[in-house]
């Protein structure tokens, strides 16, 4: 079976955040992983890729690659996400705490949490002026 | 897409979503919500037919529940297996009443 790679531009833009999932689904739709977990990958899309059209370009837009790549036969899915925007390490932002009342919660950092409980690997890199982040997730 | 349809009854409030509340569409439940609080003194919420939600549909949750703490109370009923994980990922299970 052919590993298959497919990649997509467009604006980071929070009107593009369904195109932006749809891609992923697309790529992912032809395997045999279960419903629930394209749900979380396609959270971890949502996360990921609003805060790059949140933050990386503010107050301007820019766009943003996404990879989407099936290997070891279709049981691994890795997703990259580029940006041109400010350097931001979301792997290296602190876990909220989740062990306090409600009155003190707060909802900032969840969304990365969340991708990082998700997925099994994010790594994130600085390279040749890009943003490079990088979820893999065992569809199995 | 979200579908949002409610019910408001003597201080209490049914409201069941239908679809995704994520980025794009938990403002519209939170702009619903700002106003019709006002007097709920119990507030249901049915996701039955939520099929996904995002950090932006949790915090509509969080801040729907701090408004309830203070005039009455807030239950969550029929959350499906993604939602609920997702609520037990994240800890609301200890902050959301859910049935």
């Amino acid at each position: 079976m052919e590993p298959i790679r497919r990649e997509l531009t467009i604006d980071a833009t929070e009107g593009n955040l369904a195109a932006a999932q749809e891609f992923v689904e697309s790529v992912i739709s032809g395997t045999d992983c279960p419903m629930k977990t394209q749900m979380m990958i396609s959270l971890a899309v949502e996360e990921i890729f609003i805060n790059i059209a949140s933050y990386a370009y503010a107050p301007k837009t820019g766009e943003a690659t996404i990879t989407a790549e099936l290997q070891d036969h279709s049981s691994m899915l890795v997703l990259t996400f580029r940006d041109r925007g400010i350097p931001y390490d979301p792997v290296a932002k602190e876990d909220p705490n989740l062990h306090v009342p409600v009155e003190e919660r707060e909802i900032g950092g969840l969304g990365i949490y969340m991708t990082k409980k998700i997925m099994d690997a994010v790594l994130y890199e600085y390279r040749d002026g890009q943003n490079v982040l990088t979820l893999k997730k065992n569809l199995v | 897409m979200l579908n949002i349809s409610k019910t408001i009854d003597n201080g209490k409030a049914v409201y069941t979503l239908k679809g995704r509340l994520d980025t794009v569409t938990a403002p519209e439940l939170e702009n619903d919500l700002k106003d019709a609080l006002a007097g709920i003194t119990s507030l249901t919420m049915d996701f039955a037919e939520l099929e996904y939600i995002s950090s932006a549909g949790l915090r509509v949750l969080l801040s729907a529940q701090k408004t309830m703490n203070k005039q009455g109370e807030m239950k969550i009923i029929h959350v499906n297996d993604t939602i609920m994980e997702i609520f037990e990922v994240t800890g609301f299970v200890d902050i959301l009443t859910i049935e």
